[in-house]
């Protein structure tokens, strides 16, 4: 994969990505770039690395080889908790919440690292600590509204319907200001309705808020629709990068992907 | 500005209007005829922050200054060891409770704590360590650091470990505990024998010191200065509860893998619960033993870490007030056997040489509560409590 053409540089760079667990192939050289504002899909059928590409990306598995770039700097080896700090924010596969805790509280975690007090002026609950928190709650108010989480609020997460707990976990990773955001499989076991609320979202977010986003999904309506380019991975390894229409074209993609999805 | 009113929540609070908080007016002026609407962020991140809580809370504190001239000097000595022990069990909720880190190592930093204070206040003219610096404020503090500092220590063997594991090693730690004040005599006064606690002396004044122009009674005065100090410490847990530092705790407890992606870092993170739980612990090691003023190398065993982990966990594990609860419970349980149970049922015996004796149906009494709580009401005190609320506010409808 060449580097981008164009004047931006990428935001999310990966060189020849291999990683594999005892034997598995997960991922199997892929390389590609992500570019500002960009809408940027991965495709594959089960087992095929997708999950393991967001983990390498969010610093959860160290490749065996390769490179991972974030706006221009190695963040290979770099602790999951740095990454997040330099501003990748993803959600989960299998929704990963606090689920003890409430809405709010779980959008207040995802602001945890842009709260600026410590564990003094936490026990006094004074000026700095109160103030920062209203603020910071004030945020997320915000994220309450743009996601019409309104009425679930005060809610401890695991009580929530498994759409709205899709949605709280957008708003968590939102919370965070990422400057670049990885869904993995936002729409999965959503109906109609929750599918469309859910692709407005992401809309919303690209379009308003300027986020580069990467998406893993198995619907291929939506991805097709919303995404700018889409990358095909099969066992790891890369079939072929290109804009919906030249993917849904690509021989093997067909063959191999869209073949048996289209039933 | 926005005038809608969002529904109530399941368990009746109110969310909060999404009101500019910034609108000054909005701030001072309720609802007309709804005093709990909140009107602002502010109102709602408020300690206490409804009306019928504050009254509540207001209750509870007059009554327990008010017991002072109700209950006998014995039972208020019982309440005083049951305030302190409610602090070190604080302590274990924060790092249990809280943190989701599971240890049974706190006996270990209870007599960090103890000996710390002792060291420090104790006779320079005795046979054990002392420095003869009386002041609590210098000694309760530098018990709680002491241990916050094996805290600290031993805070890297939770960031390898979990659940049973680290369970275990904790254990260990009381082992090792146990044995190392058994042997340093000249620190514990050695097994069997023991040493003089710390002296518990605030700016001149010895609360363990009833002079006879005094108008109250030793236990009176160490009653009133633990609930005072349990007040302090029950507020400082809240504060650290509800702020970025307690979230932080529950995220590593629900979901670590997702709390680093929200960059927390686990390793710190995890350090800083055990500084402060076992902060808790060595300050109320310090205390615990002022009230009997002589302590022995054996107290600080595995028993007494149960003991701390029952407390937690009958009041339920996560909130302040349910492991105040769980702790008063817990260590008024033997006096409550003593004075209400034992005199009704003629059978069982107050000698510990005859069969049934009370210190049997105690420790019975003890396990069977911890297991009954663990089936039945796995949130504890807390949890009836609720449970309790949500009736009467919903009364008579059942939902
Ligand atoms: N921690 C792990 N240990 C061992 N094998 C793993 C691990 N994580 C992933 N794998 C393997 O790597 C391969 C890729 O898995 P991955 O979860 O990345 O697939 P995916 O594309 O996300 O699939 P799906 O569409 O089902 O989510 C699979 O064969 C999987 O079994
Ligand atoms: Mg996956």
């Amino acid at each position: 994969m060449s580097v981008a053409n164009g004047s931006a540089s990428p935001v999310l760079e990966l060189d020849d990505v291999h990683l594999s667990f005892a034997g598995v192939k997960a991922v199997n050289g892929v390389s590609l770039h992500v570019d500002p504002g960009e809408l940027f899909a991965i495709i594959g059928p089960n087992g095929a690395g997708k999950t393991s590409l967001f983990n390498v990306m969010s610093g959860v598995y160290r490749p065996q080889q390769g490179a991972v770039r974030f706006l221009g700097e190695s963040v290979l080896g770099a602790k999951p908790s740095k990454i997040a700090a330099r501003g990748v924010a993803r959600t989960f596969q299998n929704i990963a919440l606090f689920e003890h805790l409430t809405v709010i509280d779980n959008l207040m975690l995802g602001r945890h690292q842009h709260i600026g007090y410590g564990p003094a002026s936490a026990i006094l609950w004074r000026g700095r600590a109160r103030r920062l928190e209203v603020e910071h709650r004030r945020h997320c108010e915000e994220i309450v509204d743009f996601l019409e989480l309104g009425s679930w609020r005060h809610l401890p997460v695991g009580l929530l319907p498994y759409g709205v707990q899709k949605r709280v976990e957008l708003g968590r990773a939102l919370a965070m200001e990422p400057k670049l955001l990885l869904l993995d499989e936002p729409v999965a076991g959503m109906n109609l309705e929750e599918t469309e609320d859910m692709a407005r979202f992401v809309l919303d977010i690209r379009d308003e808020l300027d986020v580069p986003i990467i998406m893993v999904e198995h619907d291929m309506g939506l991805v097709m629709d919303l995404a700018d380019r889409v990358l095909v991975v099969d066992f790891g390894t890369p079939v072929t990068t290109g804009t919906p229409a030249e993917v849904q074209t690509h021989p093997e993609v067909v063959r191999a992907y869209l073949g048996e999805e289209a039933t | 500005m926005s005038t809608t009113l969002p529904p109530k929540t399941e368990d009746g609070s109110s969310p909060v209007a999404p009101a500019t908080p910034t609108d000054r007016r909005a701030k001072r002026t309720r609802l007309w005829g709804r005093p709990a609407f909140f009107q602002s962020y502010e109102q709602q991140l408020a300690l206490f922050d409804t009306w019928s809580k504050r009254v509540g809370v207001a209750v509870v504190v007059v009554v327990g200054f008010a017991l002072t001239q109700v209950f006998s000097d014995d039972i208020l000595r019982s309440l005083a060891l049951a305030f302190v022990l409610a602090i070190a069990a604080l302590g274990l909720n924060m790092v249990t409770g809280l943190a989701g880190q599971v240890s049974l190592g706190h006996a270990f930093f209870i007599g960090i704590g103890a000996y710390t204070a002792a060291a420090i206040s104790g006779d320079p003219e005795a046979r054990t360590i002392g420095y003869g610096i009386e002041e609590m404020w210098i000694w309760l503090p530098a018990a709680g650091l002491v241990a916050a500092v094996f805290g600290v220590i031993v805070a890297p063997i939770a960031t390898r470990l979990r659940g049973l594991y680290l369970a275990i090693v904790t254990l260990g730690l009381v082992f090792l505990g146990e044995h190392v004040f058994r042997e340093w005599s000249s620190l514990t006064g050695g097994a069997g024998v023991g040493r003089s606690a710390a002296e518990p002396v605030l700016f001149g004044f010895d609360f363990s010191d009833a002079g006879s122009d005094s108008m109250f009674t030793r236990d009176q005065q160490m009653y009133v200065l633990m609930l005072v100090l349990l007040l302090v410490f029950a507020l400082a847990a809240r504060n650290i509860g509800r702020s970025k530092v307690g979230r932080s705790f529950a995220a590593v407890r629900d979901r670590d893998m997702a709390a680093e992606m929200m960059g927390i870092d686990l390793p710190r993170t995890k350090t800083l619960a055990f500084a402060l739980s076992s902060f808790y612990a060595g300050c109320a090691g310090g205390l615990l033993y002022t009230i009997t003023g002589y302590f022995d190398p054996g107290s600080f065993n595995l028993l007494l870490s149960v003991q701390i982990i029952a407390m937690v966990l009958i009041g339920g594990a996560g909130t302040v007030s349910g492991t105040i609860a769980g702790a008063l419970f817990v260590a008024m349980l033997p006096t409550i056997v003593r004075n209400l149970v034992a005199p009704n049922l003629t059978f069982i015996s107050t000698l510990p040489s005859e069969t049934p004796n009370v210190f049997q149906v105690e420790q019975i009494l003890y396990g069977l509560l911890i297991v009954v709580f663990l089936l039945f009401e796995p949130r504890g005190l807390f949890g009836i409590w609720v449970r309790f609320r949500t009736y009467w506010k919903s009364w008579p409808f059942s939902y």
